[in-house]
């Protein structure tokens, strides 16, 4: 292997670990509120193809980024409903919501397959883009690419340094406290609920108007659902999940280029690549014991009053 | 000034659920109608296609019952760990591994006699689909990782696998490199009922279901795992064979998910092909929290459910709406069923703000 290639190689794989790492850190927001959303895959889709529709119909991919990332939250708000309201199980109600999320993209996809939609390109970085090795990999992106290098520690402030973060993770771990204290707790599992659901949006969004720039089924391949695994792999922590995204990112370009190079290994077996390094990686991150650092009341409702 | 008020209900409604179940389908049913108005179509002409399709004449309901039994004891596990508060989503899966594991017997033994092969491809099937549930019980005892996440990976990698089976070793040389083995011989081939298109898994499935009911009513085993499922804590206190209680769930859970597979190909299709997969795993999933955990419920749910997809082929044939419809139902009928059964436990109470 030259260096081009390598180089190429670590492109792809920022790229590719983009839209996970949005949807990583957007799970990770709401698990901090206490609430478990198996939805991601679903919402993803929902995002993919808001994002994918509105670009192409009004030819703004700014806007079907933002709207892409809308219909993740509001997606996401039915889970909100099922469980902060209805006091359903949260196992169960994200389930249902990636059964209906992947039905409705396939149902309201379908006669997109194949077209195109306007995307983002790339947006080369003046200086920083010079730098050798560093350059080609890191800033020789689309726009979303740099947000998403900022948005790690945007999010590790706004849960550690601010009210509003420091409430949303108090209502994840000691709900009843939270209360006593005055907090309102339902708002703040709210709060997660649906800017998680937003950031999950976005990573879809990702998907269909940066990474594809065109629709196709089931463009999220199970993304989603590492995106809920990688949140146990980073510990809840936003900097280790960009590790863990671009470790998956890896895989999946490396999986892609193997199969373009045309080589003996048939490309299922290529392709179990991803879902196999999951299970490996979760294995190893929970010998290490940081199971301790999950949100204390994730996935429980919060009774409601008498 | 007038406050909605939250109250507990001493008692949860006996008769609610059945009540609640029929909203939660009308109210799904109704977002489906408008669903296919927006693309243009007649959405009551929809619905009644629908119904026709599933329950219309006799042999609707036969291909309606055919559905349901791969749907059925993939539920029947599902629910079997989620007694246990194990999140089995693998059921897909194991049925993957199960269709292989029988697969490859009927492939390498195709003269051994029927009463021979076909004992011998359910074996395969549940020690395949069993070895699948496996996993993500060790895994989850030994270091504690999340049993959701392994299941719904095993899935993949499952699918995958089978996917380079039929399309590389196992491809049948003289299909056009069309990706399907090549067909069983006979004595590979559960056979049907005669007088029906019926194949013998239904009774099987008969048999299970009562074995299963007797199990959870009145056997001890069945008893420890209700205990188990409810409180863990307690079932711990009470030195219950937690460990033991989860590896036997999810062996089970994939075996039977297993034989769903064996069913599948050997009396539907006669072969090995990805059709196979039509999701009914994850089906499996909605049913078994319909009929909450209950194996006679979760007999009636199969069938509605393999109903409802029958009637989905039938739109599809008729009005050229995506199969993914159906998809889209069983999602909106958990969650409203999820919704409703806060009114099973709660009530409203409007009071006048003092």
């Amino acid at each position: 292997m030259n260096l081009d290639l390598i180089l190429a190689l670590l492109a792809a794989t920022i790229q590719s670990g983009t839209p996970i790492l949005y949807a990583t850190l957007g799970e990770i927001i709401t698990e901090k509120a206490g609430i478990l959303n198996l939805g991601v895959e679903g919402i993803m889709l929902i995002g993919a193809l808001a994002g994918f529709l509105v670009s192409q119909s009004f030819g703004s991919p700014v806007l079907g980024f933002i709207l892409g990332g809308l219909c993740g939250a509001f997606f996401a708000g039915i889970h909100g409903c099922i469980c902060l309201i209805f006091q359903g199980n949260q196992v169960v109600s994200g389930l249902a919501l990636t059964i209906l999320g992947t039905g409705l993209a396939y149902f309201l996809g379908t006669p997109f397959i194949g077209q195109s939609a306007p995307g983002f390109s790339k947006l080369v970085i003046p200086v920083l883009s010079h730098l050798p090795v560093i350059g080609p990999v890191f800033f020789n992106h689309d726009i979303l690419v740099y947000i998403s290098y900022i948005l790690p520690v945007v999010i590790l402030i706004f849960l550690n340094k601010t009210r509003w973060g420091l409430r949303l993770r108090a209502v994840g771990e000691y709900p009843q406290a939270a209360l006593a204290a005055g907090v309102k707790v339902i708002l703040y599992r709210w709060i997660g609920v649906l800017l998680g659901g937003f950031l999950v949006g976005l990573g879809g969004a990702y998907l269909s108007l940066a990474y594809t720039h065109l629709w196709t089924n089931g463009l999220t391949s199970g993304r989603g659902w590492i995106a809920v695994a990688l949140v146990i792999f980073a510990f809840w922590h936003p900097l280790r999940a960009i590790l863990g995204a671009y470790l998956f990112g890896g895989i999946m370009a490396f999986q892609l280029r193997v199969q373009a190079l045309g080589t003996n290994l048939p490309s299922s077996i290529l392709l179990m690549l991803p879902y196999a390094m999951t299970i490996i990686v979760l294995s190893l991150s929970y010998r290490k014991g940081h199971l301790s650092e999950a949100p204390a009341s994730l996935g429980t409702n919060i009774e409601p009053e008498e | 000034m007038k406050k909605i008020r939250i109250v507990r209900q001493h008692q949860p409604l006996k008769w609610g659920y059945i009540f609640i179940f029929f909203i939660a389908l009308g109210l799904s049913l109704g977002i489906g109608a408008i669903l296919l108005s927006l693309q243009g179509k007649p959405p009551l002409k929809g619905i009644a296609l629908l119904f026709q399709g599933a329950f219309g004449a006799g042999y609707a309901i036969e291909d309606s019952l055919i559905k349901a039994v791969p749907i059925f004891l993939c539920s029947l596990g599902v629910a079997l760990s989620f007694r246990l508060q194990m999140w089995n989503i693998g059921a897909e899966g194991q049925y993957a591994l199960g269709a292989i594991g029988a697969t490859c017997m009927a492939l390498n033994f195709p003269q051994l006699p029927w009463f021979v092969l076909l004992p011998l491809m359910f074996l395969a099937a549940s020690v395949c689909g069993g070895i699948w549930g496996l996993i993500p019980a060790l895994l989850k005892l030994k270091i504690n990782v999340n049993e959701i996440i392994v299941t719904l990976m095993l899935n993949y990698i499952g699918i995958l696998f089978l996917e380079y089976l039929v399309y590389g070793p196992w491809k049948d040389p003289t299909s056009f490199g069309f990706p399907i083995t090549p067909e069983f011989s006979p004595q590979a081939i559960v056979g049907t009922i005669p007088g029906t298109r019926l194949n013998w898994g239904i009774i099987f499935c008969v048999l299970i279901g009562v074995v299963m009911t007797v199990f959870f009513r009145y056997t001890r085993l069945g008893y420890e795992l209700k205990v188990c499922g409810e409180n863990l804590r307690a079932a711990r206190y009470a030195r219950m064979p937690y460990a033991f209680l989860i590896i036997m769930v999810m062996v089970v859970s994939g075996a039977l998910a297993g034989s769903a597979g064996f069913l599948e190909v050997s009396a539907n299709l006669n072969r090995l092909q990805t059709s196979v997969m039509a999701g009914y795993g994850y089906t499996a999933i909605v049913v078994a929290w319909l009929a909450r955990l209950n194996p006679l419920y979760i007999g009636i749910a199969s069938f509605l459910l393999a109903g409802l997809r029958v009637g989905v082929e039938n739109l599809q044939l008729e009005m050229g709406i995506p199969a993914a419809f159906g998809a889209i139902l069983e999602g909106l009928i958990l969650l409203s069923v999820l919704a409703g059964g806060f009114f099973r436990e709660y009530k409203l109470v409007i009071r006048e703000k003092s």
